[in-house]
């Protein structure tokens, strides 16, 4: 396949707005970001855990934990966070399968929880999924990260750690794409 | 899904798309602070049971509460059943006052598909619970959530399910459902306890326990179900339980792996001796366990998406 050119738009009516490179590059920087804010290899540090929210987030967030480990050589724990159940909109589709939950070991209680996603829109999962973790156990702190945001907020939400802003209409859709689930990285406008 | 009445025909992605939901269920409320989802918020649901019942009461009950529904229990006795009103109007009167689905357990087989086909202009669920010697899809689908716990997928797998198969609305349902799941289901019980027809049931049938034994990776025991035998189906508790029960001899004649199960109430010493009921290769307290989530699945896949306009 011959390169994609940035922002070009391909015959499927596709924008590429992030590659594989720009993807890498991006992750690589929240970690630096997540390091500096939480101070997390500082002696005092708080303990610090990544929790992915599935599907996407999972993987960034185990991602996001190689790199930490990489440049401040501590091994933060990841899990992941199903919010399904959570969801104010689940009477307005079909049934929505649900995910695996999976806690670091030790649990969330006093830890600081950075939650990971793949793209932040209306902050409505991220809503689901504050009252999820209210249910798994008290985190000291929650912060939120994301690879994208693409605005359009309906809550009072807003993330700690954004790899790329993008504007973007409500009805464009923004896709992530992971080797884990797509065969490649990229962030993709359709 | 509208309605949870049967396992006969069951689309088997349906199936497991429950097993799945269950499992995950299981895994993300394991060794958490608070017990509760708020995904059936503002959700009622009614038990209905016309006859005795424990786990399954209990089962749905605290699923339904633990989904954050409003679980209201109606027995026969002690409701207007007992003045007399039908089944009809009863399940009329619970969907006007509101419930978004009833779960009801009744003597007479097709009691639920029947309270389905009522309730077919109001927006409410019907769960069949056990209806007579019909069906009784829930505790198929824990039991095949139990089994794939304990043994991976189904596929290809052996279960042989053994005793009073006449009078069991768990064996109809089971024989459906693993049948379904793809695995191969042998019928070990006397004669006179197989329901005429079993030979056009996609099953085994056989009257030798110990020759079966060998090959199986699971046993499902069955209660003798004294209540609804009127007449000699065996000579006696002591000759079904020589024949047919489950005894320390037996459980060595299974491969290791192969797991035990009783849909409970357990008649000790009858189809299971007490030492096999408790030992570890029993997965009946882990039937119970899965239950709650298995039933909280249902109330998902039935409660938790947009109208249905049927």
């Amino acid at each position: 396949m011959a390169p994609r050119q940035r922002g070009a738009t391909d015959p499927a009516g596709e924008r590429e707005l992030l590659s594989a490179g720009d993807v890498a590059r991006t992750v690589a920087r929240m970690a630096h970001q997540i390091i500096e804010k939480t101070a997390l290899d500082a002696p005092s540090a708080p303990e610090v855990v990544l929790m992915g929210i599935p599907s996407r987030g999972a993987p960034l967030a185990r991602r996001l934990a190689a790199k930490i480990k990489e440049f401040s050589s501590v091994a933060v724990p990841t899990g992941t966070l199903d919010v399904t159940l959570y969801r104010d909109d689940l009477r307005r589709g079909p049934t929505r399968p649900l995910e695996a939950t999976r806690l670091p070991e030790g649990g969330i209680d006093d830890r600081l929880v950075v939650l990971v996603d793949d793209v932040l829109f209306s902050g409505r999962t991220i809503r689901a999924a504050l009252d999820a973790l209210r249910d798994h156990g008290r985190p000291r702190a929650v912060q939120l990260a994301v690879l994208v945001d693409r605005g359009h907020r309906e809550l009072p939400i807003r993330a700690d750690y954004v790899g790329k802003n993008v504007p973007t209409a409500r009805s464009e859709e923004v896709h992530v794409l992971l080797e884990e689930f797509d065969q490649r990285d990229g962030v993709v406008l359709r | 899904m509208r309605h949870l009445l049967s396992t006969e025909g069951i689309d088997p992605a349906d199936a497991t798309a429950i097993l799945d939901t269950a499992a995950n269920l299981k895994q993300s409320l394991e060794g958490r602070e608070v017990r509760k989802l708020p995904t059936l918020r503002g959700r009622t649901v009614i038990t209905m049971f016309y006859e005795n019942s424990t786990r399954t009461r209990v089962s749905f009950e605290i699923a339904g509460k633990w989904m954050s529904a409003d679980v209201v229990n109606v027995s026969s006795s002690g409701s207007s059943v007992s003045k007399g009103e039908s089944l009809r109007d009863t399940a009329l009167t619970l969907a006007a006052a509101g419930a978004d689905c009833v779960i009801v357990r009744h003597p007479a087989s097709g009691a639920a598909h029947r309270l389905a086909d009522w309730l077919k202009h109001t927006g409410t669920s019907v769960v069949n619970a056990g209806d007579g010697m019909h069906e009784h899809p829930t505790q198929a689908l824990l039991d095949a959530a139990t089994l794939r716990e304990r043994l991976g997928d189904l596929r290809d797998r052996r279960i042989a399910i053994v005793g009073d198969v006449l009078h069991s609305r768990v064996a109809r349902s089971n024989v459906h459902l693993l049948t379904a799941l793809g695995a191969h289901v042998t019928l070990v019980a006397p004669p006179t306890l197989l329901p005429s027809g079993v030979e056009r049931w996609p099953v085994t049938v056989s009257h030798d326990l110990d020759a079966d034994l060998p090959s199986q990776d699971a046993v499902m025991l069955l209660r003798v179900q004294a209540e609804r035998m009127h007449g000699g189906f065996f000579p006696s508790a002591r000759e079904y339980s020589i024949a047919y029960g489950l005894n320390e001899r037996r459980l060595a004649l299974l491969p290791d792996h192969a797991v035990v199960l009783h849909p409970g109430p357990m008649l000790r010493g009858m189809e299971i001796a007490s030492s096999v009921a408790d030992s570890p290769r029993a997965a009946i307290t882990d039937q119970v366990r899965n239950g709650v989530h298995v039933r909280m699945a249902v109330l998902y896949h039935l409660l938790a998406h947009e109208e249905e306009t049927a």
